[in-house]
């Protein structure tokens, strides 16, 4: 299709049921009260020219573009800040409105430049279509005073700002307000001196508290705001409607390209997780899919100490399979499996488990989802009956209180974030939700712009579970029990036997203060707010799965839940944030080892039989390893041969140096990844992937929301990565034909329950649907557990607090908690081959000011960090936001590699590691460890790829 | 810390935190029976009571008498 801008109604949308009827230039138009006759219009294709009114953000009416003329009315209101009435006459082009118009454009234009031609936004600026649209042909003024020819700022690395250009319709600042809620911008000066400011007038946006979320650049309406892209290549030519790949939140992004150049990533207003917004990861960060360190080549070598060699595809498919036919022969078919990815597609996804299943013939298949949220499978499919988030984003518009456990939205789920900041701030009168953060650290959004937690439990890492088991105590014991939810909704007997539990005194806050470290009445106060305060929403992250007791957390999150009757309408439940983009896919995609697409257990006949028959082989009955269980029979000389699909074991898995003693132990290692990743030092074979701009398939996001990725370039490595699967499994003599993932859609429909209703061609339909998506439910389901739960009656499970075998002593006196910031993702393999490296260039290790003088330690100092498990290198922050005892880092550089550090101690239901504990000593150094020494040399020696000598 | 190890140390964990079930040996049985694959199974049944809490021993014996039961 050719370009078209997103269609922009110039004021938000009303919510209200109540309608509205009213005439627009003769034309009668119905629409929801509340809303603007300037929408209005729109909405009936009547286009009123504006400048500082945009759909993203609350009329202004500053601009006095968008005059009209109303019956009855005496002047020219300005339609953006004028609500529809019945039986409204309006008119909007009169000769009186256009005279007026025309001496409103014929203003700005004096103080703007005229270079339209070699301007970037050229075509696609609104103050030239406006003033086409009002018809202004001449300038008659000449003004000496104008705020031309100033400097430009060009200090973030994908936008510019040209203050020469601004128009002072302050729509970049109400987007940063309202929008994304940084607040980063103002408005300095008055007149011709009127600049946008980020900050200080000294500060640039770089040094600025700027989060280059893109929203200032989207709503600006002329060049001032233009990122640095369409500068260097100009405007797009056409555009598809893609997911991004970064984390859970899963935006709907246009890829507006020229030809098969990526010009830009806008955000899409259609898009129901994102509803127009972004953050610097999914607006801007994938150059990535274009840097010259990826791999287009399949490689192989005999040994890991042997120089890469270079094949075609057909020889790479055939050594590959060669070899895994040998092991399975040399060591039997349980010697082989392989790691699905929830960076991947879950028509990949599933077809990597299904290669394991059917063609490995045994189900050694697991994810990178058990590093993050297994025991959120776990979990909730003990209590509620399926592993999945009970709602929509949309919920947190319904929510009076917002509980937030081990999880910083703002860094790790940035656009959802905002969404819920809106919440917390209040709108319209509207009096914001109360904000509960339980977290060692204080994360962003316990204190941020009109925002403030009632309550932080700066907790102890690792006692998750003693906490909210005292927040139960203080429910039970002070009658805020939701008794007729859980007569009516749960089993009683189980809540009798959990609230007699619970009421024990041992489960006091007072009683638990000391293994905790919280307030007493502190904690009282926030579990009657829970309990009391109206819709109570619970939001977590890694910081509840990645402990020793991360099963028992999520089933104690549940229990809170369930006993304060908050599940199964709006603005409640029990939402884990996934960290990656597919985590939700690849469980639901059947990648555990223990059960098969949509939760069945491996060993349940009917299901089984049903894929058995479907596939047309016989599967094995017992559960297959897990990843942690894979690495140990690998070092025990079992298990032999590994297939990794887009997933970095080797940076992001605990304990690096049993890892790499699992990989070393290995014959046969295939990485298929789009780079030489860490994993790949100890790859036989290398299968270049491709990235989600180059392929077709789905992603399923944090709220079940199954959506469409669309392949707008060809892939560089020649192949997409399901087909990259496919000949694989071809090459093992299966008989596979699938010629597009919709067919995998629809087999994977086929043998899933929840998934009946999900083809292709209704999610080209609908935009995306969230599962379960069936007969009853064809349009899928934004809120579960309406009437009931799906496992029944919701089950309480008495979670005893077990504190962790990770202990702090004389050596390893501190706990190291580890985690992620806003402009990296994960291991880093792709946002730090972007320029956000410029925002978080290395890991840094935060210290407490006590922590760090009593070790001599200053900011920005080398220091040691050692464990137990090994020791790296990194420099020091010193910083307040960590409490005295606690350290914390992030893990996306592979020269720190944090992992070093961290134990293989992991949940106790599903091995998901203890990331989140680890104690440690820190010192101060001079230099890297031994270990990140011969690790750089190893990776050095690893990643040689052999040079063609020409034939004399 | 070897692989066998490791299963005595997940087994005891499995057992401290199903403590609290109404029948905690037949609670950590079925986890073993529906997490752990066949090899790590063999491997903690021919491993004895070593090590393990009396709920997990029992537990383990529970399993390894059920299949041996067939």
């Amino acid at each position: 299709m050719t370009y078209q801008p997103q269609k922009n109604f110039g004021t938000p949308e009303s919510r209200s049921d109540e309608a509205v009827s009213l005439t627009i230039d003769g034309r009668e138009v119905t629409v929801p009260a509340g809303t603007s006759v300037m929408r209005a219009a729109a909405e009936q294709g009547t286009s009123i020219p504006k400048l500082c009114a945009t759909d993203s953000v609350k009329s202004y009416g500053s601009c006095r573009l968008c005059l009209v003329e109303i019956d009855g009315r005496r002047g020219t209101p300005a339609s953006c800040a004028t609500p529809v009435e019945p039986g409204m006459v309006v008119r909007t082009q009169t000769p009186q409105l256009a005279k007026l118009r025309k001496g409103v454009m014929e203003l700005y234009i004096s103080d703007h430049p005229l270079d339209c031609l070699t301007c970037a936004a050229n075509g696609d600026c609104e103050l030239q279509d406006q003033a086409g649209a009002v018809g202004l042909r001449d300038v008659r003024y000449d003004v000496q005073a104008t705020h031309l020819g100033q400097d430009k700022d060009h200090s973030n690395p994908y936008f510019d700002f040209d203050p020469s250009k601004c128009i002072a319709c302050s729509r970049c600042i109400r987007a940063c307000d309202e929008v994304q809620g940084t607040l980063a911008l103002t408005m300095e000066g008055r007149g011709w001196d009127s600049k946008i400011s980020a900050g200080f007038a000294s500060d640039n946006f770089m040094g600025s508290e700027c989060v280059s979320c893109g929203a200032c650049v989207q709503a600006c309406p002329t060049a001032t705001l233009v990122e640095k892209k369409v500068v260097e290549v100009g405007t797009p030519e056409r555009s598809v409607v893609t997911t991004c790949a970064y984390c859970g939140v899963g935006c709907t992004f246009r890829a507006e390209m020229r030809g098969e150049q990526l010009v830009r990533m806008v955000p899409c207003k259609d898009g129901k997780a994102n509803r127009g917004h972004s953050c610097v990861k999914g607006r801007f960060a994938w150059g990535y899919a274009q840097h010259q360190e990826r791999i287009l080549k399949p490689m192989i070598r005999k040994s890991i100490s042997d120089p890469w060699r270079e094949v075609e595809w057909d020889e790479a498919f055939a050594y590959t399979a060669s070899e895994l036919k040998r092991i399975s022969e040399k060591y039997g078919r349980n010697a082989l499996g392989g790691i699905t990815s929830s960076r991947c597609t879950n028509e990949e996804t599933f077809l990597v488990q299904k290669l394991v299943r059917a063609g490995f013939g045994n189900n050694n298949v697991d994810t990178c989802a058990r590093v993050c949220h297994s025991p959120t499978g776990y979990g909730l499919k003990t209590t509620f009956g399926t592993s999945a988030g009970t709602q929509d984003f949309d919920s947190v518009e319904d929510s009076d209180v917002i509980l937030i456990i081990g999880a910083n939205p703002t860094d790790g789920h940035p656009v959802f974030a905002s969404r819920m900041k809106r919440r917390l701030r209040g709108q319209d009168g509207r009096p914001g939700a109360k904000l509960i953060v339980i977290d060692p650290r204080r994360t962003d959004i316990v204190r941020s712009p009109h925002i403030e937690a009632q309550h932080h439990l700066p907790l102890r890492p690792g006692t998750n579970v003693a906490v909210l088991t005292a927040m139960a105590h203080v429910i039970v014991t002070e009658g805020l029990a939701n008794e007729a939810f859980v007569r009516e909704r749960c089993d009683w007997d189980e809540y009798s036997h959990w609230a007699e539990f619970v009421s024990q005194a041992r489960n006091s806050p007072e009683n638990l203060q000391p293994v905790t470290l919280i307030d007493a009445e502190e904690l009282r106060a926030a579990a009657r707010l829970y309990a009391t305060g109206g819709n109570g929403a619970i939001y977590y992250g890694l910081g509840v799965t990645e402990h020793s007791q991360g099963s028992s957390t999520v089933m104690a999150i549940a229990n809170l839940a369930m006993a304060t009757g908050n599940i199964g309408r709006r603005g409640v439940g029990v939402n884990p944030l996934r960290g990656q983009n597919n985590v939700q896919g690849a469980c639901d995609m059947g990648s555990f080892p223990h059960e098969l697409a949509g939760y069945r257990h491996i060993s349940d006949n009917k299901a089984r039989s049903l894929f058995e028959n479907d596939w047309g082989v016989t599967l094995d009955p017992e559960p297959g390893l897990r990843i942690p269980n894979m690495l140990d029979a690998a070092v025990d000389g079992v298990f032999k041969a590994l297939y990794c699909q887009g997933e970095d074991i080797l940076q992001s898995d605990p304990n690096t140096a049993h890892v790499s003693a699992g990989l070393a132990a290995m014959e046969c290692v295939i990485v298929h990844d789009l780079f030489l990743n860490e994993t790949a030092n100890y790859a036989h074979i290398f299968l270049p992937g491709s990235t989600f701009l180059e392929k077709n398939g789905t992603f399923t996001n944090a709220e079940r929301r199954i959506q469409p990725v669309r392949k707008v370039m060809t892939p560089m490595n020649g192949l997409e990565d399901w087909e990259v699967t496919q000949k694989l499994a071809q090459a093992m003599g299966l008989n596979w034909n699938y010629s597009h993932p919709s067919e995998i859609m629809d087999e994977i429909a086929r043998l899933t329950p929840t998934f009946a209703g999900v083809s292709f061609v209704r999610l080209d339909e609908a935009g995306s649907l969230q599962w379960p998506v069936t007969a009853d439910a064809p349009d899928g389901s934004p809120i579960m557990h309406i009437d009931g739960f799906v496992r029944g009656k919701g089950k309480f499970v008495v979670t005893d607090y077990v504190p962790t075998d990770e202990k702090t002593g004389p050596r390893f006196p501190l706990l190291l908690t580890t985690g992620r910031i806003l402009s990296q993702y994960n291991v880093g393999a792709q946002t730090r081959r972007t320029e956000n490296v410029a925002w978080h260039p290395e890991d840094l290790l935060e210290i407490h000011p006590v922590d760090a003088e009593d070790r001599g330690v200053k900011s920005g100092d080398w220091v040691k960090l050692a464990s137990r498990a090994g020791e790296t290198t990194l420099r020091a922050t010193v910083t307040d936001r960590v409490a005295p005892g606690v350290v914390y880092t992030t893990f996306h550089h592979a020269v720190t590699q944090a992992n070093v550090v961290t134990t293989d101690f992991s949940d106790w239901a599903t091995n998901c590691p203890e990331y989140k504990v680890t104690a440690v000593q820190i010192s101060a150094s001079n230099g890297p460890t031994e270990w990140q020494e011969e690790y750089e040399a190893l990776s050095t020696r690893s990643r040689r790829v052999e040079t063609g000598i020409a034939a004399e | 810390m070897t692989s066998e190890e490791r299963l005595v140390h997940m087994a005891n964990q499995i057992a401290t935190n199903l403590a609290t079930d109404a029948a905690p040996v037949t609670a950590v049985a079925d986890h073993i029976q529906t997490f752990w694959d066949p090899r790590m199974k063999r491997m903690i049944f021919a491993h004895g009571s070593d090590g393990l809490s009396p709920v997990a021993a029992a537990a383990i014996r529970l399993l390894a008498d059920a299949q041996n039961g067939g």
